[in-house]
């Protein structure tokens, strides 16, 4: 089992405020970990530490061995880390054809290509519409990113880490704002990933992590509070305590 | 391409037929090029304003690659068409160059300024970038200024005499030749902008300027994007500096002047940015306006197109070319 | 030596209380108003037509002028300007390009495109040499009124209500509405004062640095550098830009003439590499 991503001491300081606090996680190749925790826990800003967003107030960042805490954002991409946002991140008046073509044209390198159209690459348009359909948005691909409907566009976001071919997948709240008749696309759209790539997921729909995860971490107050297997979390009485309010008994979830 | 036919079609063709439709250059198109360097051969007079409407599309143009397609707003766009005209002026004048390397030394000598000063551009916020245009602009104002003795300073370079083009077509006194040069190098380098928008390229630029977040996420190296087309729009504006030149003869100050960066973005306004046409109709709207107020008050008409630009933003740029909007309350028009 | 870095202070600190209502109107509406340099303009050219058609006293014009491009600023932010502060950037840098413009076209038609001389009370010109040091009445004055100004402008913003509501709607306008902080109010008051302090610094400038129908244009990109370098979030950061400013210009004018106007343009570029946001703010902007 080798160790893909993996972060030391890592801490993040605003003014008076540690939102990240002393964090050292580790995830494993091919590993279907969640991180789960409170409002306000402090699991978005890990994954932006994660992924350059933020810079470390203190400790490092690890991927595949070689340190990355000062590397930018678009080089951790390169390197295969790819993550999707709480809050859709999309370009508003690109289709998704398009939006998916570019992220394809960049994974591949052709950044800098000026002389065909994109929409001429037969191989990438291929691969885009490979793309659409395992996100059921065939039908929409000519359509206005800004027109879609929420759950679509929701999709759109996930589709775009998948085309990105991710070695490392952080999702943040994919199935956020999702109605519920909605959320088994994005739950199979998730599933159907790789068994190479590595996933970390932050949820708080138990539903999605308990049927998903096998290894859950905790994060309360910026702070790695506990790890352990889906069967271990379910059964600690003290996350149960973390989570005021939160409907959960041990014996459904093991 | 309906719903239907889609249906009927396999998903890999479906997105072939979707992506032959990105940026497709359109008959009426190359219809309107033909029509514009026709009019060369087949007008009978009037080239001296087509000449220098052409310049101007051409120097709109290369400031909505900066502007609509990088999303950086300059008030300083004039430094490059002044760098190409005086560095054409100059070879014309000093070493007798043919026209056409004269452009290409333009070029590259406004891409090499575009290119220094995009270090500073694309790492600050908005002031930053308005101060650094602004000053790059000024700072070249002053410098010609000062060296008068190449530059000719406040009177301007005279004596520029053009080689004739290819070694056998002169420079007729009717700017006939000068408008046929200017109107084909405009078409050549405007469709070499079609392609770019396309490409991938192109199409990554769409994607920096509408959510530079994404795309960092996507492994764009944004900052470089950035820095890269305004490199092409300097070059394009130095390009639209040295046919001013060359097909006029002269150089002189005026043409690194504050106004010539503040027309060229009122031009954008007018016609639009990010799909490039827009420095077409903005420019002959402008030609129109210009001739039209300078015609009632010559001296002041400066001020109408401050009036204009005051009006276009606290209207709001939709509301206002939609005249029966005018009477409705709350359509929240931002430009 | 010491001349050039009295003189070089005088010109700072003019230049700060040109640029500081740019400053806080930069901080306070997120609103680049190029048209600033007008209002300078205003403010110079009321004081000349005062002192030299209406022979009021030097003395008595400066109030004048303050006062009346303050009303000035507070009747086009009503109007005009608060229709444009949400707008993106295009729109607020063309708009305020837009009212420059008007504002030269109409100075020119009106009073003509030559320079305008400010005839100084006698008691202000003239030079004295205190230990070795050439200091000019003038630009003492100068110096004492910014002074004067920046001491006033610290203690009201803060130790008064006033003061801590501008701050407050710095910070947060959304909360500080929120509290019962009158925001348009504290919009229009600020702005008001911004554009009268810019009058001001045009009535005092007039004799220093030229004053004609470009003059907005001219110095625009002083005052420009000053926010940038000095930021948005204090009074110290667009003093100390400034007086940074003015004493390199001058300085530079005066070792190497010849290059002496670049001086500007070079410390602009130098601050702007070693700290993009600029040298004296803690706030990175969008």
């Amino acid at each position: 089992m080798s160790i893909v991503l993996q972060t030391h001491e890592l801490s993040k300081r605003f003014g008076g405020l540690t939102a990240t606090n002393n964090v050292s996680i580790s995830v494993e190749r091919g590993a279907r970990q969640a991180l789960i925790g409170p409002n306000g826990a402090g699991k978005t800003t890990l994954i932006n530490l994660l992924t350059g967003v933020l810079t470390p107030s203190a400790g490092r960042i690890m991927l595949n061995g070689k340190d990355i805490t000062r590397m930018p954002v678009h080089q951790r991409v390169k390197s295969g880390l790819v993550r999707t946002f709480q809050i859709n991140q999309l370009f508003a008046d690109l289709t998704p054809a398009q939006a998916l073509a570019v992220t394809i044209s960049e994974r591949d390198g052709w950044g800098y290509r000026m002389g065909r159209a994109l929409g001429r690459y037969p191989t990438l348009m291929d691969e885009v519409a490979s793309v659409l359909q395992q996100c059921k948005l065939l039908d929409d691909r000519d359509t206005r990113t800004k027109v879609l409907p929420y759950g679509k566009q929701r999709l759109l976001e996930i589709g775009l880490a998948l085309a990105a071919k991710p070695s490392v997948l952080l999702l943040d709240e994919p199935a956020a704002g999702v109605p519920d008749g909605e959320r088994h696309e994005i739950l199979n759209t998730v599933a159907a990933l790789p068994e190479d790539v590595t996933i970390l997921l932050i949820e708080h729909d138990m539903d999605l992590v308990f049927s998903f995860a096998n290894k859950i971490s905790v994060l309360v107050n910026g702070a790695l509070f506990v790890e352990g297997s889906k069967k271990e979390i379910a059964q600690d009485p003290r996350v149960k305590a973390v989570y005021l309010g939160e409907e959960m008994t041990g014996s459904d979830y093991v | 391409m309906t719903k239907s036919i889609a249906e009927a079609l396999s998903p890999s063709a479906a997105l072939q037929a979707s992506g032959r439709d990105w940026g497709r250059i359109r008959w009426f198109e190359l219809a309107f090029w033909v029509v514009a360097i026709g009019a060369a051969f087949v007008l009978p007079s009037g080239f001296l304003l087509l000449n220098e409407l052409a310049i101007l599309i051409l120097f709109a143009v290369s400031l909505d690659l900066v502007l609509g397609y990088a999303g950086i707003v300059s008030l300083g766009h004039a430094a490059f068409f002044g760098l190409g005209a005086y560095c054409a002026a100059l070879l014309a004048k000093h070493f007798g160059i043919d026209p056409i390397l004269g452009l290409l030394a333009s070029a590259s000598l406004a891409a090499l300024l575009g290119l220094l000063s995009s270090v500073l551009l694309v790492r600050g916020h908005d002031l930053t970038r308005l101060m650094v245009t602004m000053g790059v602009a000024l700072l070249l104002y002053e410098v010609a200024n000062k060296m008068h003795w190449l530059t000719g300073g406040a009177d301007g370079l005279t004596g520029v005499t053009m080689e004739p083009l290819f070694g056998s077509i002169e420079f007729d006194i009717f700017g006939r030749t000068a408008y046929t040069y200017s109107i084909c190098v405009l078409a050549i380098l405007f469709l070499l902008a079609r392609i770019l928008v396309r490409s991938p390229f192109g199409m990554s630029l769409h994607v920096v300027r509408q959510n530079p977040l994404r795309a960092a996420a996507l492994g764009i190296h944004v900052n470089r994007r950035r820095a890269t087309i305004y490199t092409i729009g300097a070059a394009y504006a130095g390009v639209a500096g040295a046919l001013l030149a060359q097909t006029t003869g002269f150089a002189s100050l005026d043409v690194l002047d504050f106004h010539r960066s503040a027309d060229v973005l009122l031009i954008l306004v007018i016609g639009g940015t990010g799909y490039l046409y827009g420095g077409i109709i903005g420019a002959v709207v402008f030609k129109l306006m210009q001739d039209w107020l300078a015609s009632m008050t010559p001296q002041y008409w400066q001020f109408w197109i401050g009036l204009l630009l005051v009006v276009i933003v606290v209207v709001g740029h939709q509301k206002l070319i939609r005249p029966w909007t005018w009477f409705r309350k709350n359509q929240g028009g931002a430009a | 030596m010491l001349t050039i870095l009295f003189d070089g202070v005088a010109y700072g600190m003019l230049l700060f209380v040109l640029a500081c209502g740019l400053a806080v109107t930069m901080g306070l509406m997120n609103f680049i108003n190029l048209a600033h340099g007008a209002f300078a303009m205003a403010g110079g050219y009321i004081t000349v037509i005062l002192t030299a058609r209406w022979g009021i006293p030097f003395l008595a014009a400066l109030p004048i002028a303050f006062v009346a491009t303050a009303l000035l600023g507070a009747v086009l932010e009503r109007t005009l300007y608060r229709r444009v502060y949400g707008q993106n950037e295009l729109n607020q840098v063309l708009f305020s390009i837009g009212l420059t413009l008007m504002a030269v076209a109409a100075v020119d038609y009106f009073m003509g495109a030559q320079q305008q001389f400010l005839l100084l009370p006698e008691w202000l010109t003239g030079r004295s040499t205190i230990a070795g040091v050439g200091i000019g009445h003038y630009r003492l004055f100068i110096i004492v009124i910014c002074v004067l100004l920046v001491i006033a402008l610290q203690l009201i913003l803060s130790r008064t209500r006033f003061g801590s509501r501008l701050r407050a709607s710095v910070d947060d306008p959304r909360a500080a509405s929120g509290l019962g902080i009158n925001i348009n109010l504290v919009f229009i008051s600020t702005f008001a004062v911004g554009s009268g302090l810019a009058g001001l610094g045009g009535a005092l400038g007039a004799d220093l640095l030229g004053l004609d129908p470009t003059f907005p244009l001219k110095f625009m990109i002083y005052f420009l550098v000053v926010v940038a370098v000095g930021g948005t979030s204090t009074i110290t950061g667009p003093l100390l830009a400034a007086l940074l400013l003015g004493i390199f210009d001058v300085a530079g004018k005066y070792y190497i003439p010849t290059i002496g106007a670049f001086i500007i343009y070079a410390v602009m570029i130098v601050s702007l590499m070693w700290k993009p946001d600029g040298l004296f703010s803690n706030v990175g902007k969008k």
